[in-house]
């Protein structure tokens, strides 16, 4: 009977671990179709711009986005970053790059030193309206840039900043997102740091600038990747301030590039514009991976 | 090192909450001070106060010969200790302790020396180059006494600082706390509210109970001579037992129609009264000598055992020796009269 009994339970526990690695196997393959899908999906449309980027205009215009490689890889990219564009001329590739990453890196430095500061002034300081002026801020996040864009406009271009970088940049500058992130990273620091701070003889500005800002080097990275992309990504507001081609940044200028072209009843440059579509992408993902390493460093570390 | 003098302190919250009562005391140069009190007593806050970490709404505080009412925690020439250390996670140990030397223009050299004597004095020299973040508690806890003693402050505070050990790392610190402050002889304020830190670590333990110093003195005082049935009843593990009873002036006091109890001091109140017993001063004897007594539970703790029952109709705790073959049951129990407390039954005042 116990025999029978053991042999019985043996069977039974063998049985639904067979079903169970089959079911694993059958999930797994499941998982992988549909993350291999996710990942096509993502990477096909840069490999396309990649390879077409590689062929001469007319090869594009005749046969339209291909899948091999063509002779004109080079040639495009050189194009694309040194040869001179628009209808003045007055702007190569690397212009617009420089002029993307000045309103990237400023815009993203610009946002965080002003809400951290913000953030800084609402915790921290005894003020009388200091809840009513953080729901103000905040209640900014549901006023896009395009709601103001007009007044906005109106503004800079009657203190004469259009088609300067202070134009493009400090009417953006003002961050509730990045306010609200600061304050509630701010409201976790333990208020005995504070006074340990205090006592240490540390004033606002050192405890700011030697404790605060350190503590907040994950945040910081986080919000940095987040508003340099957004800077990067920026065209409404770069088209409508900046007129000079000069001052072109690179999503602005892939447009125009195929504008100028068209309107000149010549066959666009694809291969260039695909060239700079690429060159376009490669700095904010660069900087993800950079600052990302960061902020898993700091996610680990678990500081504070 | 100085001393502190406090008089009439008192702190009230905005609508006229009063967390501190006004009180006065003197504390002389060298003394380990415990403020000891349930949560919400004020302790913490009075000793805030002391820190400048809170403002003072009325009266005043010398530090040494100084003033220091209106002067930043900076200024004051004290060091902190926090319940949760306080250390800036970011900086490495050894720039934590010289991070307070370092904002008042102390010298490089002079500062790496003094880390390094801190450092060899709380037995962190090894881990001077870590994060906080790589430390266990009890040395994170060193650190930040290494960050206090490093600025030779005048007077040192700590505020529960050991509240977030375990139990047996709490011992040891106990110790090393009070070791490293008769060797530095620094003028010491402590905040707990464990009885049991505040007996074994003061010079002078002070009591209080809502906002209110209850008792000022020694601990052997404290707990031999408590002040109210509060300081009898906070003091103590298990508590002082009371019982309510009457006394009838010349000698003894009547709990109920059959139970009379004699007291050795004659106190100068008539009637209703308190009656105190500590576990320990109560001997245990056969059922039908002394005061009768029904255990209803015996707990165990090694070392002695605490037998829970009902005297006179009231909740009893007797605390016996291990020896003690104490079961459930009827006993008597033989009072030592000189052991009894007397309290007034509603101020709760020793008499």
């Amino acid at each position: 009977m116990a025999v029978a009994d053991s042999y019985l339970s043996v069977s039974q526990t063998a049985e639904p671990a067979r079903r169970k690695r089959r079911g694993v196997r059958l999930s797994t393959i499941a998982d992988h179709a549909i993350l291999i899908a996710g990942a096509l999906f993502m990477l096909v449309p840069v490999y396309l711009a990649l390879t077409t980027a590689s062929h001469e205009a007319v090869h594009i215009q005749r046969e339209g986005l291909s899948f091999g490689f063509g002779d004109d890889l080079v040639k495009n990219f050189d194009a694309a970053l040194f040869a001179k564009g628009g209808f003045t001329g007055a702007i190569t590739g690397t212009t617009m790059l420089m002029n993307s990453f000045i309103l990237g890196v400023g815009f993203a430095v610009g946002k965080i030193v002003l809400s951290m500061i913000a953030a800084y002034a609402i915790v921290y300081f005894r003020l009388r309206f200091a809840t009513f002026a953080f729901w103000a801020i905040f209640t900014t996040i549901l006023l896009p840039l395009e709601v103001r864009i007009v007044p906005s406009y109106e503004v800079i271009q009657g203190i004469g900043l259009t088609n300067t970088y202070t134009g493009l940049i400090v009417p953006l500058l003002a961050s509730a997102t990045g306010t609200f992130f600061f304050r509630q990273f701010f409201l976790s620091v333990p208020d005995e740091l504070v006074e340990a701070a205090r006592i240490d003889g540390a004033g606002p500005v050192k405890f700011f600038i030697d404790i605060l800002v350190p503590l907040s080097r994950t945040m910081i990275a986080a919000i940095f990747i987040i508003m340099f992309v957004y800077g990067w990504n920026q065209y409404l507001w770069p088209t409508l301030i900046t007129t000079e081609e000069g001052l072109f940044t690179l999503v602005r200028g892939i447009r125009q590039i195929i504008q100028a072209m068209a309107e000149g009843s010549q066959i666009p440059e694809y291969g260039r514009m695909m060239a700079l579509a690429i060159i376009a992408m490669l700095p904010p993902v660069a900087i993800v991976i950079l600052f990302q390493s960061w902020f898993v460093k700091g996610l680990v570390e678990s500081e504070k | 090192m100085a001393k502190v003098s406090v008089s009439n302190l008192s702190k009230t919250y905005g609508k006229g909450n009063q967390a501190v009562k006004p009180c006065s005391f003197h504390i002389a140069d060298g003394e380990f001070v415990v403020l000891v009190g349930p949560s919400g007593c004020g302790k913490s806050t009075l000793l805030r106060m002391i820190a400048g970490l809170e403002d003072i709404t009325s009266g005043e505080l010398r530090i040494g010969d100084r003033v220091v009412n209106d002067l930043d925690p900076a200024e004051r020439d004290i060091a902190m200790v926090f319940q949760n250390y306080a250390l800036y996670p970011h900086m490495t140990v050894a720039k934590n302790i010289a991070y307070g030397l370092k904002n008042r223009g102390t010298p490089a050299p002079v500062i790496e020396q003094k880390v390094r004597e801190a450092a060899d004095i709380l037995n962190l020299t090894e881990y001077l180059d870590r994060k906080p973040g790589q430390l266990s508690g009890g040395q994170r806890q060193r650190v930040a006494m290494g960050r206090a003693i490093v600025r030779d402050p005048a007077l040192f505070l700590f505020d529960e600082p050991l509240s977030n050990l375990d139990a047996k790392l709490r011992n040891q610190m106990r110790i090393e706390i009070r070791k490293l402050q008769r060797r530095l002889g620094v003028t010491s304020i402590y905040v707990t509210h464990d009885q049991v830190e505040a007996m074994t670590m003061a010079d002078r333990i002070f009591v209080l109970n809502d906002g209110r110093i209850e008792q000022v003195g020694t601990p052997a005082e404290i707990y031999h001579k408590p002040a109210s049935t509060f300081v009898a009843s906070f003091m103590g593990a298990p508590p002082m037992n009371l019982l309510p009873g009457d006394y009838n002036g010349n000698g003894s006091v009547r709990l109920n129609e059959e139970t009379t109890i004699r007291i050795a001091e004659p106190a100068d109140h008539k009637g209703v009264v308190k009656l105190g017993v500590r576990p320990e001063d109560v001997s245990l004897a056969a059922p039908d000598d002394g005061v009768p007594f029904q255990i209803d539970v015996v707990e165990e703790l090694g070392a002695n055992r605490l037998l829970h029952g009902n005297l006179a109709g009231h909740p009893f705790t007797v605390s016996v020796g291990k020896e003690s073959d104490a079961t459930p049951g009827l006993a008597g129990l033989r009072i030592d009269p000189s052991a009894i407390h007397l309290f007034h039954p509603e101020e709760g005042r020793r008499l």
